[in-house]
């Protein structure tokens, strides 16, 4: 079990894609035929690399440029890539249904302008403080923290521990 | 006031003060909708996460329409699951075959002006065309607003596009949609609302403003918002299964301030429009671009699957013969429509000229089924999304266009302009 400190903490080497990187490359239509996060995982990033999943790491972390996850409301494609062990998504910045899905499922996401990485480069993300280092580089970055509705969400563990959470409250 | 947030203003429980862009709110929805796709997901969180009871069930609209009929086992399973619990739960539940669920919904009256729709299918934004604020989601989201009848808006920086002049020959909608993605590209809308009016608005069709409504999704837009008129008011006399109450007569944004950004569309000037393989935003003029021969069109989806669009085909490819390498598939999108193109002759023009017609289905779309290509093949499709892989093989490739340059490109063998075929 991760302490509450280290929940916050995620390490990991970089996988580093493109720009535009769509839901069709995350997760391609002819393995949408299950909910299954297991059987997704095998399938994140099938579009572009049938054996992602193979390669990675818990903790883990993808760098793409900008409007990672545009196209389809497919929310395999973030469940997929938090089922694959991926720590974290870095990105210039996201498709807003690929957001929002990510912030309901728990998958960190995190957008910063000018991250520079390699793939293979060891990150270290911390979440609370809204530091990313890149160890391998050298190089450190900050972002900042979400607003105040999504820390709820995310806090919670998602959307629907949220709601569960605030109808104990009322009752 | 911008149109999305004058119908915010107007529902219960939400703040006024709260309207401006960056600021979180949460809604009740009018109509959650998800798809044989989005709903296995919605529904595994939904039983893990509530008392099972959904809060205002005649509100939600399940489709099976992306996988079916059936392709498999799998996809069969998947529609058994949404089956059953539409059933257990009395929702309203459209089995294979009863068509493609933008092209339903408002074909079925199930969305009116002013409405707002949530649904887990990026072209939920479709329903703008109406009127509706209408913006696509998560299978959490809706699972969620199975739970409480709500959903959580960011309230985006609106962005007023004034569309103004003629229309040339050949060109609608899609062509407008296609144009506008080519200037800003996939993501020049992230984040926005998009608000239309103008002239040219006005003289649209239903059909091309559908058309324009569901491609917003594809620079990034959370939604595509349209002036409602005497023709969205028309189409929903005719139609709505529920009451509703327009905005005021005269209501409009064009000479609204309150706007974070303008753009003027001189639509006079746009071409027919063929979006190269990769992005919808790889669109240019079809008189422009070089002979991409091809070896798949198909007619129909979300986009382009109304009635407008299939006359408009075979309008061009009456007494003619798809090019004889080349797969013809015309996919009527709801069973009226199919129906109706049997009625009126459509179906025969499309059969004589060699086409497979498919049931109605989101079939080859999205890659699923009825038309996938193999590794260097090329389609052109009147779709959405060229996206790689789209359709089939990675190696494979899909241009975008018009319904009439998709046909007379099915009878030359090759991408071309409607005007230039024998
Ligand atoms: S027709 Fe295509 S874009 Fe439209 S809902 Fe079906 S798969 Fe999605």
């Amino acid at each position: 079990m991760k302490s509450e400190k280290d929940k916050f903490i995620i390490k990991g080497r970089a996988f580093k894609f493109g720009e535009n990187v769509d839901t069709d490359q995350i997760i391609p239509a002819r393995y949408l035929d299950t909910s299954d996060p297991d059987v997704l995982a095998c399938h994140a990033m099938a579009g572009i690399d049938e054996d992602f999943s193979k390669k990675i790491n818990p903790g883990d972390i993808i760098v793409a440029g900008r409007n990672f996850g545009c196209g389809s409301s497919r929310e395999h494609a973030p469940l997929s890539i938090k089922a694959a062990g991926i720590g974290a998504v870095v990105a210039q910045s996201f498709a807003r249904i690929f957001f929002r899905n990510a912030i309901n499922i728990g998958l960190p996401i995190i957008e910063v302008k000018d991250f520079k990485a390699q793939s293979g480069d060891e990150l270290e993300l911390d979440l609370k403080k809204g530091k990313l280092k890149n160890k391998s580089s050298g190089e450190k970055y900050s972002f900042p923290s979400f607003p105040g509705f999504l820390q709820n969400i995310i806090q919670a563990g998602g959307l629907m521990e949220r709601i569960r959470e605030e109808s104990k409250k009322g009752e | 006031m911008s149109l999305a947030r004058n119908i915010l203003s107007g529902k219960p429980d939400v703040d006024a003060k709260k309207l401006t862009a960056g600021q979180f709110i949460e809604a009740d929805a009018d109509v959650i909708l998800s798809n044989d796709i989005t709903t296995p997901l919605a529904i595994d969180a939904f039983e893990k996460h509530s008392e099972g009871r959904i809060a205002y069930p005649e509100r939600v609209v399940l489709v099976a329409d992306h996988f079916t009929p059936n392709k498999d086992i799998n996809s069969a399973e998947q529609v058994k699951k949404v089956r059953n619990f539409a059933h257990r739960h009395g929702v309203k539940f459209f089995d294979a075959g009863c068509g493609i669920e933008h092209v339903l919904l408002t074909e079925q009256g199930l969305v009116v002006p002013q409405d707002i729709v949530v649904g887990a299918d990026s072209h939920t934004v479709t329903y703008g065309a109406m009127g509706a604020l209408a913006s696509g989601m998560g299978s959490t989201d809706v699972a969620a607003a199975w739970m409480t009848g709500k959903a959580w808006f960011k309230i985006p920086e609106a962005v007023k596009i004034v569309l103004n002049g003629k229309l040339g020959e050949y060109v609608s909608g899609k062509d407008i949609i296609l144009y506008l993605i080519g200037q800003i590209g996939v993501d020049g809308a992230l984040y926005k609302g998009l608000e239309f009016t103008g002239q040219a608005l006005k003289e649209l069709s239903l059909e091309s403003r559908f058309t324009i409504a569901n491609m917003t999704v594809e620079c990034g837009a959370k939604y595509g918002i349209m002036e409602v008129d005497d023709k969205v008011i028309d189409y929903t006399e005719k139609r709505a299964q529920r009451p509703y109450s327009p905005p005021p007569a005269g209501y409009s944004i064009e000479t609204d301030k309150d706007f974070d950004d303008l753009m003027e569309i001189d639509c006079s000037q746009i071409a027919p429009q063929v979006a190269l393989h990769g992005s919808p935003a790889n669109s240019r003029s079809v008189n422009e671009i070089e002979k991409i021969k091809i070896d798949q069109v198909v007619i129909g989806s979300c986009t382009n699957g109304r009635w407008e669009d299939y006359v408009k085909a075979a309008a061009i490819i009456r007494g003619k013969k798809a090019f004889s390498s080349l797969r013809f598939i015309v996919i009527p999108s709801t069973a009226a429509l199919y129906s109706r193109m049997v009625k009126e002759g459509l179906a025969e023009v499309f059969l004589a000229a060699g086409a497979v017609m498919s049931p109605p289905t989101c079939g080859p779309c999205l890659g699923g089924h009825m038309g996938i290509l193999a590794s260097g093949e090329r389609a052109l499709a009147t779709t959405n999304r060229n996206f790689t892989g789209r359709m089939g093989h990675k190696d494979s490739e899909v241009y975008l266009s018009n319904p009439e340059v998709a046909a007379a490109s099915a009878v030359a063998g090759y991408i071309i302009a409607p005007g230039k075929i024998k």
